[in-house]
């Protein structure tokens, strides 16, 4: 046994006592503890309310507006969607700085499939353009991303080496691909997964999504239940349960309930009213946009790979190569191709980000996701994804996306110099990233 | 205890085995065999080639050259996954544990029981864990925390129980009480006459000369990657062995006076 810290552990075994067990604390801990909710979690939640009350007042109360954080969501999606898989390859011991530049490439070439050669064949604007485009970049992402894995895997070349040459290369492809042309317009079908004044669902369909989720929650919870008590495990008290699902149901409501009261601009209103033959009111019309689907399709794509990171064996298999690449060789598991994997759905996912940023700008560009990559593992790390392998969450990934987009858009809101929001963003990763590891050495003394 | 060893087939033979780094040779031509319930012990100094050589049968790494036979058929073993599907489990000197999970996922790491989704089925590999538990380390309950926040001992548990719930045929022990202390030994000596007893063969390194003439059956002494030779436990006396180990003669070979100097 190389490891010093089995000693003292061996000494309280041979005095009879169970080193497991939990030490009593105070009853704030211990209650939390029995909701078996993470405390990293809790308080990265913490810290992000913090910002934002913080950013309210400091901005003369337009930081927690409707309309502002309606915006946020949309901003946030396109890290969050490229989080989520920058979790997995972190996790894995692995790094993917070229997800910038794919993100361009991507771009470029679903812009293309789409105002270019599908066209030829289907015309202009025909209903499958988007659904093509879509699934031809998701592929092809899922190869550009595979074959890094490869080489990272096979040619035993490390990931930091293999995608620092991505991200020169492909942002190369990017622009070679249109000879640095920006590629516009979209298509009017695809436009929508950008968010925009149409790209949303509307507010019956927000409160009808916000209604599943909770639905789904608590089966969750009751569905877990059910299973630990089928084994007669240990159960969470019943009061913990219920303060859960309450708790989770009143945030998913309370956030569809802010998203519905940001209504349409007056002229989009107008515009609305005329279409449907609705005479103009005296208060003005108001018409909630609903969510924006790219904040559903990152809500989705977090749903996704956090099945994957944990109910699937592929999420195991990378949990455990980042805590001990031998003993999961030794273990059977097939490393390398689960490497490959990692990065095919990275690829997958930036081919998602980069269409909705497609989309939103209704346009793309060689230089589009630029300085992304530095994003997009700044919010995996925020969000609690350990750089030394084997730690990392789904949520916290989005979380930190959420709270570097917060950082920006409430420094913008309060009219901060643009070098000085850098320096900002900057200091607050680092310093997120300390108080992280002071945690996490706490917790393990 | 002892079997007749003459006229059966053994569970395993690995024939002339040889594994090179570099120009170094770490395994150089080593046969050994093992009855289905016997436990044959591998001893030598540090670097004589007893974790290399167990390792080609573990398939963590590939002999240069050389012959596996289970049941009398040569196999050809290039990975863990090869091993393991002929029943050769494997306790290493390192654990090999994945520190960042549970103990349930170490048990069943590559070996998930799904749920019928194709999902994994977390709480019927918990509940096996702790039925296995409950019979390697009753005092065992930490069944939810990552396997890096227990101690050496229940660390050790963790390693045994996977090694022993997949019903192996073929059983490597690498230093399995290294980490242990003398109760946690006992019940490693016990688990292991158990298994003995269930008609499985047993492979055991081990350090503690003490531990091998308590355990094993036979005795295979490596030194600098050759075998000095396979005994009887009961036809050799703990010098004899010690003198295999440290000047790699056999007991017919060595002389009173040899021993006289080793016991000085």
């Amino acid at each position: 046994m190389a490891e010093a810290t089995t000693i003292e552990g061996d000494q309280v075994d041979e005095r009879g006592g169970q080193p497991g067990e939990k030490r009593p604390r105070h009853s704030i801990g211990s209650l939390l503890r029995s909701t078996e909710i993470d405390g990293r979690f809790l308080g990265m939640v913490v810290a992000l309310l913090v910002v934002w009350v913080g950013f309210h007042f400091m901005s003369g109360g337009t930081f927690l507006t409707a309309r502002n954080l309606w915006n946020l969501s949309v901003q946030t999606s396109a890290v969050a969607i490229m989080a989520t898989g920058m979790v997995m390859i972190i996790v894995s011991r692995n790094i993917d700085l070229s997800v910038g530049s794919m993100l361009a490439t991507l771009g470029m070439a679903m812009a293309l499939l789409q105002a270019e050669i599908i066209p030829k064949w289907l015309g202009f604007d025909h209903w499958a353009t988007w659904l093509i485009a879509l699934l031809a970049g998701i592929v092809l992402g899922a190869l550009l991303g595979g074959f890094q894995g490869f080489v990272v895997a096979y040619a035993g070349v490390p990931s930091f080496i293999v995608t620092l040459g991505g991200l020169l290369a492909w942002r190369g492809v990017a622009w070679w691909m249109a000879s640095g042309r920006t590629i516009a317009p979209m298509d009017s079908t695809f436009q929508l997964l950008g968010g925009g004044s149409r790209g949303r669902i509307g507010g019956t369909a927000s409160w009808l999504v916000g209604i599943v989720a909770c639905i789904g929650f608590v089966a969750a919870l009751i569905f877990g239940r059910r299973r630990r008590q089928k084994f007669g495990f240990r159960l969470r008290p019943r009061w913990a349960e219920i303060t859960i699902g309450t708790i989770g149901c009143a945030v998913v409501l309370g956030a569809v309930g802010v998203i519905n009261s940001y209504y349409m601009p007056e002229s989009l209103a107008r515009q609305y009213a005329t279409q449907h033959g609705i005479e103009w009111p005296e208060g003005g019309l108001r018409i909630s946009l609903g969510i924006a689907n790219p904040v559903l399709i990152a809500i989705g794509v977090a749903l996704v790979v956090t099945f994957i990171a944990t109910r699937l064996s592929f999420g195991r298999y990378i949990f455990a190569i980042g805590g001990n690449p031998e003993a999961a060789e030794l273990a059977g598991i097939k490393t390398r191709w689960t490497i490959v994997k990692s990065f095919a759905l990275m690829g997958m996912l930036v081919a998602v980000a980069a269409a909705v940023q497609i989309a939103r700008l209704n346009a793309a560009v060689s230089g589009l996701g630029q300085t992304t990559e530095l994003y997009v593992i700044a919010a995996a790390v925020i969000g609690g994804t350990s750089l030394t392998g084997g730690i990392g969450t789904v949520p916290g990934a989005v979380l930190g996306a959420l709270v570097m987009q917060s950082l920006q858009s409430g420094m913008v809101l309060m009219g901060v110099d643009a070098p000085l929001q850098d320096i900002v963003v900057g200091v607050v990763l680092v310093a997120a990233v300390a108080v992280d590891s002071l945690y996490l050495r706490r917790m393990q003394t | 205890m002892t079997q007749e060893t003459t006229d059966r087939v053994p569970l395993v033979e690995m024939r002339d085995i040889r594994v090179a780094f570099g120009g170094v040779h770490a395994v150089d031509g080593v046969t050994v065999d093992l009855f289905p319930g016997e436990v044959v012990a591998l001893v030598g100094g540090n670097g004589a080639g007893k974790t290399t050589l167990i390792k080609t049968l573990s398939g963590a790494h590939r002999a240069d050259s050389g012959e596996i036979f289970i049941d009398g058929e040569q196999v050809n073993i290039y990975t863990p996954r090869d091993a393991k599907a002929l029943g050769v489990e494997t306790l290493y000197q390192t654990l090999a544990l994945a520190d960042n999970v549970d103990a349930p996922a170490n048990m069943f790491l590559g070996r998930e029981i799904k749920t019928r989704w194709g999902t994994l089925n977390d709480t019927a590999m918990e509940d096996a864990t702790r039925k296995v538990m409950g019979r390697l380390n009753p005092t065992f309950v930490n069944f939810k925390s990552p396997v890096n926040s227990l101690s050496g001992g229940q660390r050790q548990s963790v390693a045994i129980a996977r090694a022993v719930h997949f019903n192996a045929r073929i059983l490597i022990m690498d230093e399995p009480s290294a980490a242990l202390g003398p109760a946690e030994t006992a019940q490693v000596a016990k688990l292991i006459m158990q298994l003995k007893s269930e008609g499985i063969g047993i492979f055991l390194i081990s350090h503690d000369i003490h531990d091998v003439f308590d355990q094993a059956d036979r005795i295979a002494v490596m030194l600098q990657g050759k075998l000095v030779g396979t005994v009887r436990k009961n036809d050799v006396t703990m010098d004899e062995v010690l003198a295999m180990i440290i000047i790699g003669k056999l007991p017919t070979e060595v002389t009173e006076s040899e021993l006289e100097d080793l016991r000085g």
